[in-house]
């Protein structure tokens, strides 16, 4: 007799914990943090735009500049803010996934309910997933309403088009550093080394990830003719391990029409070269690459936290 | 299929790497049985309940459930067992009631009828004034408490109980118990009771097994443990007189086993042939010994209980 027809459970665990992440300190200290810092890097965007206007004319995809131009006096554009902030918005939401049910002694009850063991950290990564995608769609909307407001520019549908799929990049980005945290919170017993070991892989690759490839570039790299080339492609190579580089480096072509290629290029492939705009279908190709390793890369991760989880004793 | 075990094991062990933790048991629960299992801490007790359940895949034997394997139809069990974990933990940031709705949720009840069941179990147990407060603020016996509504939210068939009295007070534990007999008698609930209390939960078992170090070293109601089955009955008394005085009055009384000093200081045991026990009690009176205390050792289950924990310590040590 095969079990009797039931609803899955993940979507009730998911939802439950989509509803706890909602109300909980966390996500209204991560939503404050980044909507001032949106809200700041966009009024200076918006602030460098509007003071070079006149030159504004033509210039494609104006709107979206938004998101990609620093200005006076935030250093940063909004791009590499999320780039560098996104992984902290993972792993907030995911490190404790499963160390907390244990310390809560909340497991064993949950996993005696009639539900599937899997269904558990399937829910838990949804809901998380569920509730980055309500940050990062409410603080698009927010920039994006600053925007209107300050450019006096509604967006495109092209634009509008843009937009939406580097959000759903950036989910997938977010929702690498959640898989990696909910991986941690499997195999480490207490949250707080489990957030700890999170936030040093985030803190590590964000400030170190760039010198460490060009260090290692210059150390392997041939000499001789072309010897400095190597080594550029090489760096390049390097620094797309981590997925911070090719989360900026696909946000840059999918938010920018203008840009072509994401790897090193020569003077000489410019020369002659027809400025035109990609189409978005374009620009995603260009960062295709770049969109899969991702994409690889949370499968992956999501793929050995599953693994670990179902492979633990229910009481440890 | 009311003859058919509730719960039936047969041979099942878990083995973790060397160490056995639960070792070929064979157990057997029926209908609206009462069952515990006495043992203690590491016995296996938990363990042989997460197989039950379906939540740790035994080495070898096979388990039913409701007639079901638990391996094969994990689901439609868990629908029907309560089950209520050692030294249980809700969401602290949940309300009890919040609590127990979620556990509704997954077992996919219908709302308005989880509500009023959820009103009517946290009125039960005595967490009515408490049921909207975190459970962060819960002292443990109330988390008990909230465990035991929580194990019967799905409204079972059947309950497993892991350590329910623990980290209760007293009068909670009479309450508990209580409510374990009602739901035994009024809705036949077969029930599983862990526990390293024996004195706590022996009045509410219609049978138990006592389990040792993953094997059950004895098993039955508690009036057949006590008297031992068919082994000598053991006199524990204390008289006005020593030990001449014994020897002498039971001379002639066939079946004495043996005369020695008893388990309390200035107590005497006599182990005799349990048919003879009688004539060995009359042969005292008639030889003029003041009997200032006298009973049957061995009537104590938790003595037997106690003998098998003192050679599991003795093995350990």
């Amino acid at each position: 007799m095969p079990d009797e027809r039931m609803p899955p459970g993940w979507p009730i665990v998911a939802r439950k914990e989509f509803t706890d992440h909602l109300y909980s300190g966390r996500f209204v200290a991560l939503l404050a943090v980044l909507s001032l810092a949106g809200a700041g890097a966009v009024f200076a965007a918006s602030t460098g735009i509007r003071s070079v206007a006149p030159q504004t004319v033509g210039i494609p995809a104006l709107f979206l500049r938004l998101f990609t131009v620093s200005a006076d006096p935030v250093p940063f554009a909004l791009v590499v803010f999320i780039a560098f902030l996104g992984p902290l918005l993972g792993i907030m939401f995911g490190f404790d996934a499963i160390s907390g049910e244990r310390n809560q002694r909340t497991l064993a009850r949950l996993v005696a309910q009639p539900i599937h063991r899997d269904d558990v950290i399937n829910g838990k990564f949804v809901g998380g997933l569920g509730i980055v995608t309500v940050v990062f769609v409410a603080l698009t909307l927010f920039v994006a309403g600053i925007g209107i407001f300050r450019l006096g520019v509604v967006p495109t549908p092209a634009e509008l088009a843009r937009l939406s799929v580097w959000v759903l990049a950036a989910i997938v980005y977010v929702g690498f550093w959640l898989a990696l945290a909910m991986l941690f919170s499997v195999v480490v017993r207490r949250s707080s080394t489990s957030a700890l070991i999170g936030v040093s892989i985030w803190l590590g690759l964000a400030l170190f990830g760039n010198l460490a490839a060009r260090l290692v570039a210059r150390l392997l790299a041939p000499s001789g003719p072309g010897a400095a080339l190597a080594e550029a492609r090489l760096e390049t190579l390097l620094a797309r391990i981590s997925p911070m580089t090719l989360f900026s480096e696909a946000s840059s072509a999918l938010l920018d029409p203008t840009v072509r290629t994401t790897g090193v290029v020569t003077l000489a492939q410019l020369d002659r070269a027809i400025i035109s705009n990609l189409s978005l279908v374009q620009s995603l190709a260009v960062v295709w690459p770049q969109v899969v390793t991702l994409v690889a890369y949370t499968v992956i991760c999501f793929g050995l936290a599953y693994w670990a989880f179902m492979r633990q004793e229910v009481r440890a | 299929m009311s003859d058919e075990p509730v719960i039936s094991a047969r041979g099942l062990t878990k083995r973790y790497g060397d160490t056995v933790a639960v070792d070929g048991l064979d157990l057997e629960i029926g209908r609206g049985e009462v069952f515990g299992l006495l043992g203690p801490n590491g016995a296996g007790k938990t363990t042989t309940i997460l197989m039950l359940l379906g939540l740790t895949e035994p080495t070898e034997g096979t388990v039913r459930v409701l007639g079901l394997d638990p391996a094969r139809n994990p689901l439609a069990i868990k629908r029907r067992v309560g089950y209520l974990p050692d030294a249980v933990g809700f969401y602290e940031g949940l309300t009890g009631r919040e609590n127990l709705r979620y556990t509704a949720r997954l077992n996919r009840m219908d709302p308005d009828e989880a509500e009023a069941r959820i009103d009517m179990l946290v009125d039960r147990v005595g967490l009515a004034d408490a049921a909207d407060r975190p459970a962060g603020t819960y002292s443990r016996g109330m988390l008990q408490r909230l465990g035991i509504a929580d194990a019967l939210v799905k409204d079972p068939d059947v309950l497993i109980l892991d350590e329910p009295t623990a980290a209760i007070d007293p009068e909670g534990v009479s309450e508990m118990l209580d409510l374990i007999r009602t739901l035994a008698t009024d809705q036949g609930v077969t029930q599983l009771i862990s526990s390293h209390h024996l004195q706590q939960v022996q009045e509410v078992c219609d049978r138990v097994a006592i389990f040792v170090s993953g094997r059950i070293v004895a098993s039955g109601t508690t009036h057949e443990l006590a008297v031992g089955g068919a082994g000598p009955e053991r006199l524990e008394l204390r008289i006005d007189g020593g030990r001449d005085d014994l020897v002498r009055a039971l001379e002639g009384v066939p079946g004495i086993d043996d005369i020695r000093p008893g388990r309390r200081p200035g107590s005497w045991e006599v182990v005799v042939a349990r048919e003879h026990a009688g004539e060995a009690v009359r042969a005292l009176a008639a030889g003029g010994i003041e009997i200032l205390e006298l009973r049957r050792a061995s009537e104590e289950l938790d003595e037997i209980y106690r003998r098998y924990f003192q050679e599991v310590t003795t093995h350990a040590g």
